[in-house]
């Protein structure tokens, strides 16, 4: 039996902050770069804050873009976080980077200047407390309460090909997917770690997760 | 849409809370790690831990509180206080802080901004600003001016031209103290707060001057203040964080109300 949960390694990102999160709620995790423990582990978690081309580079040169792309093929759960909602998409526009590709889209750029409905300039990056409205039930995201609320830092938001692949979204002047997943894959634009209770729910479902869809 | 922030700040001294009235007179309070988990459960939005200690050699203990804080609560916290080089902020930052503020050595160094938001990211940089209010004058055309070492030491800066360099050199956000109304617990500096809110695009932080809960109300709406530093008000138990959170939803200010 292998390690049950890698955290990804990829040396830039708040790795700690996760790995602190699990460790409280008693799950054994192991940050790591090393491909064999990786692919031997039991599920997967990305985090990270920085930037898609940096994250992108880091990971080719650590040879795991290959490695993760095997772990979705391989159905074990995986879970990304912030900068790892922009890394499974197709491509990023923030450093015109091209991703894993394990979710159809591409990231987008908030638009700047960036206007609410109520003419008022909205600041980015998007940072602070906010909503999340379920558009399709996953086992990873049950017991989430609609007025439950997440948070984010960023400046660019994910955008699927196709609606399938949308799990939540957030209301920022735009309604954009902040929450995606295709299989055993699942996504979340939000710091869920540093999210309070409900965030730590959401990383305990995951711990639990067989990687099913419903 | 976003939630307006409260914010529980603690001043930690040699490792052990405290709450300073005009920066003089220092009470205990207690212990930052337990206040801290106690605010985190009372449903803050983030924490500001800052640390006054005075010399140099017990930077250590500092970096002990925040690494015990990060394994205690799950929201983001910053830590400000005593930073004055890149090296000083990745330490707090690798020790579990989400975001670090930087204030006087900012002033005497605007480049620490910069260098700061371009290692570990501009939401990472908070700019500390302590502004007292002044004769109008045409090195200080706003009336508000920068000052430094607890309101003692004047900078001849504006604190209008300083936020928006600041916001130029990469600051990501600014927590604007007012040491006028600091203490007095006769409400946040409105004037203050809605003149850099409106003439920056990063998040502002009110901050001194809490007495009640309509002088949060008041400088969430009309100061323009995306958050609201709380200090005296809630570790003296004038109110809770809980009721500030539900007085200003009932007034219909979005807050985050679950935690």
């Amino acid at each position: 039996m292998g390690l049950m949960i890698a955290i990804i390694d990829y040396k830039a990102g708040n790795l700690r902050s996760v790995e602190r999160a699990l460790k409280k709620l008693g799950f054994d995790c192991r940050i790591t770069f090393d491909r064999e423990e990786i692919l031997a582990s039991e599920r997967v978690i990305f985090p990270g804050v920085g930037a898609a081309g940096k994250a992108m580079a880091d990971l080719r040169q650590l040879g795991l873009d290959g490695v993760l792309k095997q772990v979705f093929e391989n159905g074990k759960p995986f879970l990304g976080i912030c900068i790892g909602v922009q890394i499974i998409l197709e491509r990023s526009e923030e450093d015109r980077v091209h991703c894993l590709g394990l979710i159809p889209g591409e990231a987008k750029a908030f638009p700047v200047p960036f206007m609410s409905g109520d003419n008022e300039c909205l600041k980015i990056p998007h940072m602070g407390w906010n909503g999340l409205r379920l558009i399709k039930k996953h086992p990873v995201l049950s017991g989430i309460k609609c007025e439950d609320e997440f948070y984010f830092v960023h400046s660019y938001y994910p955008m699927p090909a196709s609606d399938i692949h949308v799990i939540g979204t957030t209301e920022y002047g735009i309604r954009f997917p902040s929450v995606i997943g295709n299989r055993n894959l699942i996504a979340m634009q939000f710091h869920l770690e540093k999210s309070g209770a409900p965030g730590l729910r959401i990383l305990k479902n995951f711990c639990h997760w067989d990687g099913q869809t419903c | 849409m976003l939630s307006k922030r409260i914010i529980p700040c603690l001043d930690v001294r040699e490792g052990r809370t405290t709450k300073g009235i005009k920066f003089k007179q220092n009470v205990d309070i207690g212990d930052p790690v337990e206040m801290g988990r106690l605010y985190y459960e009372e449903g803050a939005d983030e924490i500001v831990f800052y640390d006054i200690t005075a010399s140099n050699e017990r930077r250590d203990i500092m970096i002990d509180v925040v690494s015990r804080v990060a394994g205690a609560i799950f929201i983001p916290f910053s830590v400000g206080g005593g930073i004055r080089t890149l090296e000083d902020m990745r330490s707090v930052l690798l020790a579990g802080a989400e975001k670090v503020s930087v204030n006087s050595a900012a002033i005497k160094d605007p480049e620490i901004i910069s260098r700061g938001a371009e290692a570990f990211g501009r939401q990472c940089i908070v700019l500390g600003m302590d502004v007292k209010r002044v004769k109008l004058s045409t090195a200080i055309p706003t009336g508000y001016e920068m000052v430094i070492n607890g309101g003692r030491t004047y900078t001849g800066i504006d604190a209008l031209k300083w936020a928006k360099d600041a916001e130029g050199l990469g600051a990501g956000e600014i927590c604007l103290n007012s040491i006028d109304a600091d203490g007095t617990q006769d409400g946040y500096e409105l004037t203050l707060t809605s003149l850099i809110s409106e003439n920056v695009n990063i998040p502002v932080i009110a901050s001194g001057g809490a007495g009640n809960i309509d002088h949060i109300h008041e400088v969430l709406t009309r100061g323009r203040a995306d958050a609201a530093l709380v200090a005296s008000i809630i570790h003296y138990e004038t109110c809770s964080i809980r009721e500030i959170k539900e007085t200003l939803n009932a007034r219909g200010v979005k807050v985050r109300m679950t935690w």
